[in-house]
This record gives C-alpha cells, structure tokens and sequence, in this order.
C-alpha cells in the first residue's frame, strides 16, 4: 500500500475543509472496499481522512415519517432496524443478501453507495481499464465477461454496479444528503450514480468536496409488501448475477402500484421504469408480468458470455412478482 | 488524535487487545492483522486472502465480528479488540468434540465469527435465511448457521463438524 498521510476528522468540519484545502484526500469509513483498493495500487490517495468518529450514526423518524439514515450507521444496523424490517424489508433483505456478516458490521451506509466495480479488469493493472485508467481501453469487452453488464453500457465500458443496497435504495426513491464547505445538497439515489458513457471513471455526481452525511427513506407504504431476490453462483456471500428488488398492490386482480429495480445486470443500480409503466393498470397475471419483464430488458446488449443475463433477469422479474402475488403480501 | 502526520510517517498507537493496553508504532496503512501479527506477536489470527473473502481473519472489535485485514490499526485505537488468544468459550472444546476443523488455519477465525454470531442471533439481528423478517425471536437452525458464518470459508470442508459444534453450542 501506498504510504499517505492519516487525520481522524474529530468533527465533520474538520473532513470538510480538509478535503477542500487538498485535492487528493479519500474519506475512509467501513473501509471494506478503500482498504482493499488502496492495498491493490487501484487507490492511492495522499491523505486519508478517518471519519468514523463523526457523529452520523443515527437512524431517526422524522415527522413526515421519513425516516433519515447516518451515512456511518453499519449495513447490518441498517437490516436490523426494526423500521426498516417492517416498513421496508427489500433494504434489510438486499442488505442481508450482500457481503458477508464480518462485513456488513464494518461497511456504512454511505461507502456502501460508493464502493466500485468488481470487475476483475478493473482490478488488475495489467490490463485495460477506462475506469482505473481512462483512455486505456475495455478488456472486458470481448475478454471474460460473463459478470459484466446488459443494461446501460458503454462502448468504453460495461462493468457492473456491485451494490445490493442502493438497488433497494433507488427502488424506494431515497435520496442522498451530502455536505461539503459550500452547503448541503439532497441528490435523489436514483441520479446519484452516472452511466458510464466516454467517462466511466466518473462514477457519481458527488463532487470532489462533498462528503456523504444521510440518507433520508421516504414513506413508501407499498414497500411493506416488498422482497429483493438475488441470483448467484453460490448460495450466499456471493455478488449478484441478477437481483430484484420489487413491490407490488394489486386491487381487484389488477395492478396499481409497483416498483421495481434491477441489480448485477446494470452499470449502475437500476431502476426498472420501462416493467413499471408496462405493468400499472394492467392485470396481475404471469404474461402481464413476462410483458413487462420484456419491456424493461428490451434495450439490453449482451456479450458472448454474458447475453444469458437478459432471459434470467426476465425471469426473475417475474418470479419475484409472482412470490409477492402468491405469498399474499401484495397489499 | 486530531493531529496529521506526515506521509510515511509512522504514529503512535494504542490498541487494547485482550484486555490490555498496547502501545505500538505503525504507519498508517498497517492494518489491526498485520499490527497482531507482526507488532504484538498475536499470530492466532490467521491471514488468509488479505482481502475481507475468507474470514480468516476474524476477531471481534467491541464484540462484533469483522475482518481484521480490511481494518487499519490507527482506526481501532479506543475499540476493546479481542482476539483467539483472549477467547474462553465453549465453543473450543466443541468444536474439538465436533471435528469442526482438520489443518485449523480458519478455526481462530471461525471461533471469533460464531461467538460474533451468537451474540448477533440474541439481539434478534436477522440473517438471509430468516423467513419473517420481523420476527426477532427465531430460532439458529442449520440453515440459519450456515447463512450467518457464510463468511468463513474453510478449505478443508469441514462444515458439517463447524455447524455441528455452532448447534451444541447454541442449544
């Protein structure tokens, strides 16, 4: 690992200017993924600022009923919580469903929302990679693809978003509060995260300043009929193939609300917008579900390894549809 | 604490490990495995992938379970760290009872994670496996087991002998 300089902020302040003052400063945290990237050359950065003593561990019901999440509460606070158990199960289950338990209580919130790809190009320096080095090229493309993405690819890039979370997180339309020494802002999850077009070394909208403080969950009353499944090569402590996270209400045998977001096909968590639109109003039947399944996966592009993605995604779209329709939880 | 080194600048630390005080000198980008290991001579912690994906290297920090190689010493300052070599569990001898290991190398890390995992399990902290997510009270079946140490790999495969000894333990 690359010697750099370390400051343990003792307030949020103290982060912010001194990610203002110098450029070259990386906010640590849970450490689960910067560690490893910094120990792999991949992120090297000139001083490391420890904010894991800010006060930004709270989870708290604000009077509207959003309920504001500390950027440095732990991914396994967050799925125990028992708002989050009742109010939006998709979160704890995505939450559950990802990493491993050692991790989930070291990883925040916040850094969950920015750890990178696992794109095994992405890691080894030997190769091509236009997110570690841009310019350079895309290995994967055309090299081993098979975990890479279907949805929202660029000729520059095609590597995945790895977070379960935020699949859950922009199913549910929550949004990010960042700071930085020129005020806050609140960026919807859902425009937080860039597609990679010609930069896909650009990952977010947060700006080289901005410091991830909350995330706020609003009330969503048709998530507390909701599920995430995820499809893996192992039966856990694996990154996705495909996930989904969905919720559904259905009246009368037709549909009137539904969410639905996409992981592990997409480069960046994916919100499923077209399978919306195709399903709202329509009945609750297993074709209608296939024809918005389709829909949604209509714009896909897959490789030669990777193209099974496409049909799997589909049927997991309507498989979790069905589970919520039949376990009796679609409200 | 709130004071900036220089780059490549070791800083003065101190650790409590086991119940003790440790004060050590370590750059910055040592991470707690390596500052046990080669700082304090701890070597019960094992370093297996250095990359937070066998669990190797398991100790529990304030009584929760983490991956010590993903840690950095300098974080961990003020944390009551306990380590295999400050473990008096029944979880040891059942795990002999049990053959819940053949080399050993992952056991330390297995030990730290289950008793992590027991404590986690009594909170009512739910894991993928539980059905009703908001149920607090379920109880720690096979499946249960296998899901919550899913992050302790063990070469040898002795899971069926882990779970086993997990089980007697939990009963």
């Amino acid at each position: 690992m690359k010697p750099f300089s370390y400051l343990s902020a003792p307030d949020t302040a103290t982060a912010l200017r001194t990610i203002a003052d110098s450029g070259d400063v990386k906010f640590l945290a849970g450490g689960t993924n910067l560690v490893d990237l910094m120990r792999e050359g991949i992120e090297h950065p000139a001083t490391v600022v420890d904010i894991t003593r800010l006060p930004l561990t709270g989870i708290e019901e604000l009077p509207d009923g959003t309920i504001r999440v500390g950027a440095l509460v732990s991914n396994s606070r967050l799925a125990a919580d028992p708002l989050v158990r009742t109010r939006y199960p998709v979160l704890a289950q995505a939450i559950l469903l990802g990493a491993s338990a050692q991790l989930r209580n070291m990883a925040t919130v916040g850094g969950n929302l920015l750890q990178r790809t696992r794109c095994m190009y992405f890691y080894d320096e030997a190769s091509a990679c236009n997110k570690r080095a841009p310019g350079s090229g895309c290995d994967a493309i055309g090299g081993f693809s098979r975990g890479s993405a279907v949805l929202g690819a660029s000729e520059h890039c095609i590597a995945t978003h790895p977070s379960d979370m935020a699949v859950a997180l922009v199913m549910l339309d929550a949004v990010v509060e960042v700071e930085s020494v020129r005020g806050v802002r609140r960026i919807p999850v859902a425009d937080f995260h860039r597609l990679p077009g010609d930069t896909p070394h650009i990952e977010t909208v947060l700006a080289a300043d901005e410091l991830i403080t909350a995330i706020e969950l609003p009330p969503v009353p048709v998530a507390a009929h909701s599920r995430y499944r995820k499809v893996r090569d192992r039966a856990s402590y694996a990154f996705a193939l495909v996930s989904v996270a969905a919720a559904l209400a259905v009246e009368d045998g037709v549909v009137t609300e539904v969410r639905l977001a996409l992981g592990g096909v997409g480069t960046k968590p994916w919100r499923a917008t077209q399978a919306e639109h195709a399903l709202l109003g329509r009945p609750a039947t297993e074709e209608a579900f296939r024809h918005a399944a389709e829909a949604e996966l209509a714009a896909a592009v897959g490789g030669p390894q990777n193209t099974f993605k496409i049909e799997l995604a589909q049927r997991t779209i309507v498989a979790t549809l069905r589970q919520l329709l039949t376990d009796g939880s679609a409200a | 604490m709130a004071r900036q080194n220089r780059r490549s600048d070791t800083v003065e630390i101190e650790l409590r490990i086991n119940g003790s005080a440790q004060k050590l000198d370590v750059a910055p980008q040592v991470s707690l495995l390596d500052a046990l290991r080669e700082y304090l001579g701890l070597t019960g912690t094992k370093k297996g992938c250095d990359q937070g994906a066998c669990g190797a290297c398991t100790v529990l920090a304030d009584g929760r379970r983490i991956n010590a190689c993903l840690a950095l010493a300098v974080q961990y300052q003020g944390r009551e760290i306990t380590t295999i070599e400050g473990v008096d569990h029944p979880l040891q001898s059942a795990f002999v009872r049990a053959d819940g290991f053949q080399c050993g190398y992952c056991t330390p890390g297995q030990i730290c994670s289950a008793i992590g995992m027991l404590a986690e399990h009594k909170e009512g902290a739910p894991s993928a496996a539980t059905e009703h997510l908001a149920d607090t009270g379920g109880e720690l079946d096979e499946m249960e087991i296998r899901e919550r140490m899913s992050g302790n790999l063990c070469r040898c495969g002795a899971y069926n002998g882990i779970v086993s000894a997990i089980k007697e333990v939990a009963q």
